[in-house]
């Protein structure tokens, strides 16, 4: 048989997967050339064992270690799947494909950027903010329990805490504390749950700052063919439904739909 | 050894093709696999117009299989023609042209607009669950499943499969039908209406409340219905439904399938049509098969 190329999925080496949080999981793989391609923004495919599971879950990358070749992903334990991954000892391997998606585009004229996370939207941010040159004003939304803090703080960030419940930093939304600190900059970029995105991107259109958001969708491939995880995208004068895992997971706030 | 088929007069180098609306029209998977081994490509579902498809969540996993509600989303004949077909022909593999409609004059129109283009095979859709108007309203019921096949023939130059829905009553029922109204060839299953509750939320998971069900947890359904249809109808068919390996693919062939098309293991395995190619290959060197006719309808 002729063989072209090609991408595949590529059993990679589990050096760490820890919970640093409650149902929250740091897992650090060998990143097997992956690093070389991958940008801030992007997500990999993890597969897991059990055969009864066989969708691949779409997860962010965290950091890109160009050095040691690894890749940090951070993860939530939200069902089967990464219950799976949890259990999984360093010494183990995991299926992983990737990077896949489009990440965010880094302009390096801008010297003033903010960060707006939440939850589990939270670990791509890492490795954008340390690939963004000039100040970084990082917004971070957490239900109670923090997380990754410390690892914005060493890049240089400047780091501004909402928790739902008020443990930590301010009491209220991520938003709330946006409005509250009435903070400037060229760029806004933002991950994290749904109606966190659509506050986001309403407070960076009123203050005139274009936004770039990584929506999330259920996905089924993650490669682009199976169009299961799409968002409304404007077109002309209606809109489209553009794919999540191909077209984006980056999109500009201003092509978004939110009427869903 | 020859793995060399015939559909409807179309030679295909191998029975190993993929299901339509898995595998888009083969840009995505030419990253993980070279095309020009797949014996064809059926590629998703052409309406006349572009398609928005359902709301979203549109996917839900379920035990050893999945739910989709996508609703055919697509970008028109027009599209394709111009912008998907040109790839897709450079490679040496045979093109199915899934084609989808609302009603007979739709998939006619779709059906003649593909007349000059550069296409192998037709594959009528009559069977997507996720449609309230077209798809499976015509590939339930014997008289129109006929109908809309005959119209189709009636205008298409190319030979024309017509795909088959597994929520029926008598699926051997409506594979006679078909094959009166002139189809070439017949492929089967297409997906099995099921759904999936979030008991935390209290809600279907799929916005479309229901989905079709795909994947290896089907797969004894589908070879039970191509079985059947098989020792019903003298038409070659294309089976598929849960085929992950060389092994599954051969059952299919034992059971009467002429081609086998993989579907849902594309998403968890981009490599898994080249698996069951080199698994189909591995299966006939271990027993000495030369020819898949051999084995084909055995059971």
């Amino acid at each position: 048989m002729r063989e072209i190329n090609k991408r595949e999925k590529i059993q990679s080496f589990i050096l760490e997967n820890s919970e640093i949080n409650p149902n929250i999981f740091r897992m650090i793989v060998s990143s097997n050339r992956m690093e070389s391609e991958a940008i801030p923004g992007q997500f990999v495919n993890l597969y897991c064992k059990e055969g009864s599971r066989l969708l691949p879950r779409p997860i962010s990358i965290c950091d890109i270690d160009k050095t040691n070749n690894t890749l940090t992903l951070v993860y939530g334990v939200v069902g089967k799947g990464t219950k799976e991954f949890s259990n999984l000892k360093p010494g183990e391997y995991i299926d992983i494909l990737g990077p896949l998606g489009n990440g965010y585009i880094i302009d390096k004229d801008i010297d003033k950027h903010i960060l707006v996370g939440g939850g589990i939207g939270i670990p791509p941010l890492i490795e954008l903010a340390k690939n963004l040159n000039g100040e970084k004003y990082v917004y971070l939304g957490f239900r109670s329990d923090i997380y990754l803090v410390s690892e914005f703080e060493r890049i240089g960030a400047k780091v501004y805490i909402a928790t739902d419940d008020g443990s930590y930093g301010t009491k209220g939304t991520v938003v709330d504390l946006l409005m509250k600190t009435n903070v400037d900059g060229g760029m806004v970029y933002s991950c994290g749950p749904k109606p966190m995105l659509k506050a986001v991107s309403d407070w960076a259109k009123e203050k005139g700052i274009k936004a770039q958001l990584s929506m999330e969708e259920r996905m089924g491939c993650g490669i682009g063919t199976c169009v299961g995880c799409v968002c409304k995208i404007k077109k002309e004068d209606s809109w489209e439904y553009k794919r999540v895992c191909k077209d984006g997971p980056v999109f500009w706030s201003e092509e978004i739909v939110w009427n869903e | 050894m020859n793995l060399e088929i015939d559909i409807a007069g179309v030679k295909l180098k191998n029975p190993v093709m993929t299901a339509s609306g898995t595998f888009a029209a083969g840009k995505e998977y030419s990253e993980f696999i070279d095309l020009n081994n797949l014996g064809a490509v059926a590629v998703k579902g052409i309406a006349t117009n572009p398609w928005l498809g359902n709301p979203t969540p549109r996917i839900a996993e379920t035990y050893g299989g999945m739910l989709n509600s996508i609703g055919l989303q697509n970008l028109g004949v027009d599209h394709f023609i111009k912008e998907d077909l040109p790839f897709l022909r450079k490679f040496d593999t045979k093109i199915i042209v899934n084609i989808i409609g609302n009603t007979v004059e739709e998939y006619c129109e779709v059906a003649e607009r593909l007349n000059e283009a550069d296409v192998d095979l037709i594959e009528l859709n009559i069977s997507c669950p996720n449609i309230k108007k077209g798809g499976v309203a015509f590939g339930t019921n014997c008289e129109s499943a006929e109908g809309v096949t005959k119209a189709v023939k009636k205008v298409s130059k190319h030979p024309l499969i017509v795909k088959l829905s597994p929520n029926v009553t008598d699926i051997k029922e409506i594979a006679r039908a078909v094959e009166s109204g002139g189809a070439d060839a017949i492929s089967l299953i297409n997906t099995l209406l099921g759904m999936a509750i979030d008991i935390h939320r209290r809600k279907p998971v799929l916005a479309n409340i229901t989905g079709g069900l795909s994947g290896p947890a089907i797969k004894p359904v589908a070879l039970r219905m191509v079985y059947d249809v098989a020792k019903t109808v003298s038409l070659p068919i294309i089976g598929m439904g849960g085929i992950t390996s060389g092994d599954d693919a051969i059952e299919f062939i034992m059971a009467g399938a002429t081609g086998v098309a993989i579907g849902t293991a594309n998403f968890f395995n981009p490599r898994a049509t080249m698996d069951v190619l080199e698994g189909i290959t591995e299966y006939c060197h271990k027993y000495d098969i030369m020819e898949l006719r051999e084995i084909r309808g055995i059971i």
